[in-house]
């Protein structure tokens, strides 16, 4: 099947997975930093935040992988003082996941911001103290109004996976990419890399709809 | 001071349960409380009535510094916050460690509950003890229990508020506070949000734990139970203590004129 390029086609499907995976990982945790600065009193903590997201949501993803790429040869070379090259892998998590930070930023930004203040009072009131509160109280709702957001986002990212192709990571497109220069049949693996593609992001949408019924515990269904 | 934190409760000479002396709150040009004092001994319930406006919510919450007294001092069972006013004009709490400690002791039931909705019944009884107070789940969770049944919803612990009528979730809301085991609880009118079917349950719980010698601080509409229930009235108008006492006193025979007028409306 695949003239004996499935294998290669699943690794590359497994790097894209892996890809996707640690680059969510790094732009969740940016977002919600992100937007803990924007909702800080103080105020050059939310410009640095501004501007982070100004910048990121601003630059097309493709000049980001490139510019972390190899931008971030240089910077590490210049940090250590001995050559440092940054794997495709590591770019595109980076890449892939401040770009995701940025546009999460505002997703939780606005969730944070809807939870009734009354709540908020209740929690201080009870001796919590602002980090509790925020762990305690405000995150697990902030996982339900932001989900529906956060996924959408994540099914963007998991298509730009193939942007980090261009800076040589082995990943589904380039796979699928090789096989067809290889095979002069283009069509055929390019077919079989949207089949792929299209299978994680079926999966992806499963995945996401358990976790907003999980998150959706307790709430009413319809009105509010 | 030590031989009197220790001595046995003499009702007369023993120190107040709460304190709040000379409680001053300006939001921007307006002073809405202009210099307001209480104490509470053990067992007080101390009704707060006036119209709106008067002041009465804002000083219940500047009792455990929801809100920001201008300056002002808050002492319960021992615990001490004191605001001065601080650089730039705004107020400056000393310490917030200070503060969480008193808030602990200071149980607050909120007029729109205020319950987290995403824990159960249950779990919103159980949240401060265990993860503010550090005590044992299992310890925990009886007491919760016990609460839960005392306030007659034991059938609904592993519902979520949102699924519970006004009436519930209130009763929900003090069986929370009092698992924290308060020297003193705030009510910040608890009826309020509540239709007019569901009032009698909520006060009767109220009632309940006022015949159990709890003390609490009360700010309500329902000038029938405070009357009832309290052994002393505070009257607010404009941000001052018009009027205080027993009310036996301040509802049969007013000094002030505005209270009389004040009642003449809210009684039937």
């Amino acid at each position: 099947m695949l003239q004996g390029f499935l294998p290669q086609l699943l690794s590359g499907l497994w790097v894209t997975v892996q890809l996707a995976l640690a680059a969510v990982c790094v732009g969740l945790v940016m977002g919600i930093l992100g937007a803990a600065m924007k909702l800080s009193p103080i105020a050059p903590v939310r410009w640095i935040a501004e501007v982070y997201t100004a910048i990121f949501r601003g630059l097309p993803e493709l000049l980001t992988v490139l510019l972390v790429y190899f931008g971030g040869t240089v910077l590490l070379t210049a940090i250590v003082g001995d050559y440092v090259e940054v794997s495709a892998f590591g770019a595109g998590v980076a890449a892939l996941g401040i770009t995701f930070g940025a546009y999460a930023t505002e997703v939780f930004r606005g969730a944070i911001i809807a939870i009734p203040k009354g709540q908020i009072e209740a929690a201080h009131a009870y001796g919590m103290s602002k980090l509790l509160t925020f762990r305690r109280v405000v995150l697990p709702q902030v996982w339900r109004i932001a989900l529906p957001g956060l996924g959408n986002l994540f099914l963007v990212l998991m298509k730009d996976t193939a942007l980090v192709s261009v800076v040589g990571l082995e990943d589904l497109m380039r796979e699928a990419d090789i096989a067809s220069r290889y095979t002069k049949e283009p069509f055929t693996f390019y077919m079989a890399a949207a089949v792929m593609y299209l299978g994680l992001t079926v999966v992806s949408m499963a995945v996401l709809h358990r976790l907003e019924k999980r998150a959706n515990r307790g709430q009413r269904r319809a009105a509010s | 001071m030590s031989q009197a934190d220790n001595a046995p409760p003499a009702p007369q000479t023993a120190a107040p349960t709460l304190e709040v002396v000379d409680i001053h709150k300006r939001f921007g040009g307006l002073e809405v409380l202009k210099g307001i004092s209480l104490e509470a001994r053990d067992g007080d319930v101390i009704s707060i009535i006036g119209s709106s406006g008067s002041g009465k919510s804002t000083f219940l919450r500047c009792i455990n510094f929801l809100e920001t007294p201008d300056t002002g001092l808050v002492r319960i069972g021992g615990e001490e916050v004191r605001v001065r006013p601080g650089r730039g004009g705004k107020p400056g709490i000393a310490s917030h460690k200070q503060l969480e400690r008193l808030r602990t002791r200071v149980g607050m039931v909120f007029q729109s509950f205020n319950l987290w909705p995403h824990l159960t019944i249950l779990e919103n009884v159980m949240e401060a003890p265990v993860h503010v107070l550090g005590q044992n789940k299992a310890e925990v969770r009886d007491r919760a229990m016990a609460l839960l049944d005392k306030v007659g919803i034991a059938a609904k612990r592993d519902h979520y508020p949102n699924h519970l009528s006004g009436g519930q979730q209130q009763r929900a809301a003090i069986a929370r506070a009092l698992c924290m085991e308060p020297q003193v609880i705030l009510f910040d009118e608890p009826t309020s949000a509540l239709d007019p079917e569901l009032v009698v349950e909520v006060l009767g719980v109220i009632r309940k734990l006022a015949d159990e010698g709890r003390t609490m601080l009360i700010v309500t509409h329902e000038m029938a139970f405070a009357r009832d229930v309290s052994s002393q009235i505070m009257f607010l108008h404009e941000g001052r203590v018009e009027e205080q006492g027993p009310p036996s006193k301040l509802f049969k025979d007013p000094s002030s004129e505005r209270l009389r007028q004040f009642l003449a409306n809210h009684l039937h």
